[in-house]
């Protein structure tokens, strides 16, 4: 009991350490630049408190349940006795046999998919982005189309570490699509899905990709963990663009498949 | 009460997903028992009444707030004060952040490996401090240039896009030890609290300005403070 609220101290001491920038520069500007008194000041406050505890509490479950077994499963699932894959007998030529380590790509799949569905951060934009648009973003829509998007972005990042592939390759072709895409996807929804691509790795999402980062470039042979290991992050970060702008498409494509068939020869929207 | 019980079940619900995955893992594909199953539970319980507790927080104190001091300066009408704000928000936020730190303590590492740098604790330790402080003035600068964005009307898409090709560019010429974390540090910078804030402070600012259409121009502000980290460190690892 006491090792458990030792650890609780640390956690909510770090989540302090985290809020209290935030607070000073808030504050600071409020008081001595705007000069105006905080509407609801008392409920603000509160507010601030709830966030503090609450994500002590979220990160202090996430050190004792799922990044232990999380970590430990990304150590296992690249280990390559697992995968029953004879080094030996391969070689150098891990490139050739890239398929064998398919367990780790529907992992890396699964896991980005799932850590991003419980992403605070994202849960936040998208409560924010359905008020906005008066509820035509669907909350939930719009955080399955980022979590396919880190989902597919972290299963080519691992595959990419075994094959050994320059990651900027990747990146610029990324980039080119969106660029592409941009200019089709409804206006409305470009700010927000470039946003998303930055939302969608934090608190949950990093730690667990990291450890299979690293697992993954620590056992394919001539991957170095410090240069290979990197990266995952940055296609978890392009990824979940193309795919919001591409659930936009769909529904934008969907609502005019929609009313051609309703026979509303309607102009314009 | 019955309020809570029900935000309980809904990130209960956000939550089983990676439940799932890690017991179809664990259970199927690896074939082993669940070590410490009870910690495992209390863990569980923890992340659902910590997550319940933040969203309930975001609503009453993070949006309101960050909404609230965007009409403020947006009715003060001084430039200058707006920008120096949107400054301290991103570089405050990000030069504390942990995962900042451990990630460039890392790139000091690589760069000594690489041999860019001499393997000194003094030199390793001013590296990362430099880098650290880099990242943080990137975040800075992305934050003010989106803030000014939103005041121009300027669409997000062609910053954005010019912000790509100086990416594209920095990439052929910056030493290849550096383009794996530089890549990387776009993602780390944007914090769980830092997000809520900037979305709503930017939100709050296309409201607050006639002309403006909060979906189209509210958005961006994180697209820019992950963008522009990856540029910077590039061209500090140019530099050193």
């Amino acid at each position: 009991m006491t090792e458990w609220f030792n650890h609780f101290v640390t956690v909510f001491g770090s989540t302090i350490h985290d809020v209290i920038p935030i607070v000073v520069i808030i504050f600071g500007f409020q008081l001595l630049v705007l000069r105006r008194p905080i509407p609801h000041l008392k409920r603000v406050l509160t507010g601030f408190v709830f966030v503090i505890f609450g994500l002590a509490f979220f990160l202090m479950g996430l050190e004792e349940a799922l990044f232990p077994i999380g970590k430990l499963m990304a150590k296992q699932l690249t280990d390559p006795v697992f995968l029953g894959i004879e080094l030996g007998a391969i070689g150098d030529d891990i490139a050739s046999h890239w398929y064998e380590y398919y367990w780790v790509y529907l992992f890396a799949f699964a896991i980005g998919f799932s850590t991003t569905i419980a992403e605070p951060s994202l849960i936040a934009v998208a409560i924010k982005a359905s008020e906005v648009s008066g509820g035509a973003i669907n909350p939930w829509g719009l955080r399955i189309a980022v979590a396919i998007g880190v989902a597919v972005g972290i299963g080519l990042g691992t595959f990419r570490i075994v094959t050994g592939t320059p990651l900027y390759i990747y990146i610029i072709i990324g980039y080119i699509v969106v660029i592409i895409q941009t200019f089709y996807a409804p206006k409305s929804i470009i700010a927000l899905a470039y946003d998303s691509g930055g939302v969608t790795t934090s608190t949950v999402t990093v730690p667990l990709v990291t450890a299979l980062g690293l697992g993954l470039s620590n056992t394919v042979p001539g991957r170095d963990p410090l240069l290979d290991g990197f990266g995952l992050i940055a296609f978890a970060s392009v990824f979940p663009i193309m795919s919001v702008m591409g659930y936009a498409q769909l529904g934008e494509w969907l609502a005019a498949r929609n009313s051609k068939s309703d026979n509303t020869n309607s102009e314009g929207e | 009460m019955n309020a809570f019980f029900k935000a309980l079940l809904e990130s209960f619900r956000d939550l089983l997903p990676i439940l799932l995955v890690i017991a179809f893992f664990q259970l199927f594909v690896l074939q082993q028992p669940f070590p410490n199953l009870l910690q495992m539970l209390g863990g569980i319980l923890m992340v659902v009444i910590g997550l319940s507790l933040f969203i309930h927080g975001l609503r009453i104190g993070l949006f309101p707030i960050g909404e609230n001091m965007a009409y403020d300066f947006a009715r003060k009408g001084s430039l200058i004060w707006l920008l120096l704000f949107a400054f301290a928000l991103g570089f405050g936020t990000t030069v504390a952040e942990p995962a900042l730190i451990a990630v460039a303590a890392e790139a000091a590492t690589v760069a000594v490996n690489g041999g860019m740098i001499e393997n000194t604790p003094e030199r390793i330790e001013s590296y990362a401090y430099n880098l650290r402080m880099t990242v943080a003035v990137s975040v800075g600068f992305a934050i003010v240039l989106g803030v000014f964005r939103i005041l121009k009307g300027w669409p997000v898409q062609y910053l954005i896009i010019s912000g790509y090709i100086g990416v594209v560019i920095m990439t052929a010429f910056a030493p290849p030890e550096i383009i794996g974390i530089a890549y990387d540090s776009g993602g780390v910078t944007t914090s769980t609290i830092t997000v809520p804030l900037v979305t709503a402070l930017g939100v709050g600012l296309a409201s607050s300005i006639s002309g403006r259409n909060p979906m189209v121009d509210g958005f961006g502000l994180i697209a820019f403070a992950s963008l522009t980290p990856m540029i910077f460190v590039m061209g500090y690892g140019m530099l050193i």
